[in-house]
């Protein structure tokens, strides 16, 4: 196995892929939006269960690449409890990560440094960011579905 | 199109190698391996006969086409039509009045659609079919928008394979247009067009071929298959790209009126009246990528100095070797399994999300194509969101499918 194989496909992100957290459609949600990858034509919703700034409950549904599966699993385990605007600080931090050499300083955000060498791959940064732009439509409430172009 | 093995010709004498000492590009490490470039539906590599004729274009000859009357003008008119000429022979059309130089396929069907749409009426049809790449697509749908027509899809069998009866059914006394691929981008399916033009013919019903997928696998004749209108690619063949075809025949495009107005489509110009130029200019508006031309005139005669059946017939094989070492793997599935095909196998493993394979074939230097190959209604039609797909040309060789295979292994090993 080459090393660079290795350095994307770490453990902890086949291990996610492979048996994704809280996927499946959340009942209780107040919110959600659809994310679409157009290079791919991966589609994923996020679910959203959100009161008084917190959010109580969070879960995805969808397929897609091991990547952007094992980021929406990631993203859902570390924000759940956390307030909106802690989450729009991980979106920006996820960002950071993806694009620079940047790696998240929220403690809850541990777990998706697992991604950080998804950054030299740039066709497949969108695959990890898909959950998280999906993520930010729905705090936004958006009403149109989302995509990563 | 021809596939068969012509008569006295041997495709196992057909040199891969001395062949593949024309592509530069191909000599190269890629993640410390060696590049199996399996991605030339996407599109295809450039001899150094390619690059050297644009190199020699741009250092000797550079002038605007059809302007000056200047030595560089003269050289750069001559090479430019020269290319035209190219084209007309390669495939097999009778006049180069007939070769209207465009961007690629997808500007030559926007043309037709645009100047032959501009005669449609509302409730008029197009007929298309399940596996056309949405450029066959999408400038019909605007088309039909502007017009009213009513877009017509001709069904394909769980194999990639049209179904034929079913789409000559649907010609009706309301299409005006069948427009078709030649050979599936997603699939590898070889359409029956001389069966297609035959039957739409009968109707009077003029025939569009996407061509961008045929050009390079075996040899094309316009006039054999019978069709009004041929659309294909120069970098799909070898050529550059920015540059592509649109065979029109003489009495359509006579017809037809200009799509885009300017500088060199015009005979002359008033405030009150203009007169267009005669064909193929009518539908060359402004100064055209000469350079492209040039380029794409070098691929054909490239292509025709080792011969379009050696090259169909050594594809052939290598198309089966590669179909069959896939079908050996667990969890193989094949998407595109029709009888007749060229150039192109996609597939699915497993579970493994194509894209999670396109990266660590990479690795491995192995260039595939992964997603939807811009053909959603066959991706739809699959109930997949993509497909891996690996593509031939005729400097591909059997080794490089082995390391491909070799690369599939290693992607199961990780990820199933």
């Amino acid at each position: 196995m080459s090393e660079g194989l290795r350095d994307v496909y770490r453990q902890r992100v086949l291990e996610h892929s492979k048996h994704p957290r809280n996927r499946g459609r959340l009942a209780a949600a107040n919110r959600e939006a659809l994310g679409f990858n157009p290079l791919c034509g991966d589609k994923l919703t996020v679910y959203l269960e959100e009161r008084d700034g917190v959010i109580h409950d969070i879960a995805f549904d969808g397929t897609g690449c091991a990547i952007s599966v094992a980021s929406a699993s990631m993203m859902t385990t570390a924000l759940r409890g956390h307030s909106v605007a802690e989450a729009r600080s991980a979106i920006a931090e996820i960002d950071a990560m993806l694009s620079s050499a940047t790696l998240p300083s929220l403690s809850f955000l541990q777990d998706l440094s697992a991604l950080e060498n998804v950054r030299a791959y740039p066709s497949r940064v969108k695959c990890a960011t898909l959950a998280w732009r999906t993520l930010e439509g729905a705090l936004d409430q958006a009403t149109q579905s989302i995509t990563t172009e | 199109m021809s596939v068969a093995t012509p008569a006295g010709r041997d495709p196992s004498s057909f040199d891969v190698e001395r062949v593949r000492a024309d592509f530069p590009v191909l000599h190269q490490q890629v993640h410390g391996c060696p590049l199996a470039f399996l991605d030339n539906a996407a599109s295809a590599q450039h001899p150094t006969a390619v690059i050297d004729a644009i190199s020699h274009y741009y250092r000797h000859d550079h002038a605007n086409v059809h302007r000056g009357v200047h030595t560089l003008s003269h050289r750069a008119t001559e090479a430019y039509e020269g290319a035209r000429e190219a084209v007309r022979r390669f495939i097999g059309a009778g006049s180069t009045r007939e070769i209207v130089f465009t961007r690629g396929t997808t500007e030559a069907i926007n043309l037709v659609a645009a100047s032959f749409g501009s005669t449609l009426q509302a409730g008029d049809e197009i007929l298309i079919s399940h596996m056309e790449h949405h450029s066959n697509i999408v400038p019909w749908q605007l088309l039909c928008e502007r017009t009213g027509a009513v877009l017509r899809v001709a069904p394909i069998d769980e194999s990639g394979t049209l179904l034929l009866d079913a789409m000559l059914e649907m010609l009706s006394a309301r299409t005006r247009l069948v427009a078709v691929t030649h050979v599936s981008n997603a699939l590898g399916t070889v359409n029956p067009i001389r069966d297609i033009v035959t039957a739409a013919h009968e109707r009077g019903v003029p025939v569009l071929v996407d061509g961008a997928q045929a050009t390079l696998h075996a040899p094309v004749d316009v006039q054999e298959l019978g069709c009004d209108f041929y659309a294909f690619s120069g970098h799909k063949m070898c050529g550059p790209t920015g540059i592509g075809v649109l065979y029109g025949r003489e009495d359509w495009l006579e017809r037809l009126p200009p799509w885009q107005g300017g500088g060199e489509m015009i005979l002359s110009v008033s405030f009150t009246a203009t007169t267009y130029n005669k064909l193929p200019y009518k539908f060359e508006a402004g100064t055209p990528n000469i350079a492209g031309a040039i380029g794409l005139g070098a691929a054909i005669d490239y292509l025709e100095q080792i011969g379009l059946e050696q090259i169909a017939a050594y594809e052939q094989q290598l198309l089966a070797y590669l179909t069959s070492r896939l079908a050996e793997i667990d969890g193989m599935r094949l998407i595109g399994t029709a009888a007749h095909k060229a150039g192109v196998q996609s597939f699915l493993l497993g579970d493994i999300h194509p894209h999670d394979l396109g990266t660590v074939l990479d690795h491995k230097g192995v260039a595939i194509r992964t997603g939807h190959h811009c053909a959603m209604p066959v991706m739809e039609l699959f109930e997949i969101p993509g497909t891996a797909r690996a593509s031939i040309a005729f400097y591909n060789t059997a080794r490089e499918v082995d390391q491909l295979i070799e690369a599939l292994h290693v992607a199961q090993d990780l990820l199933a």
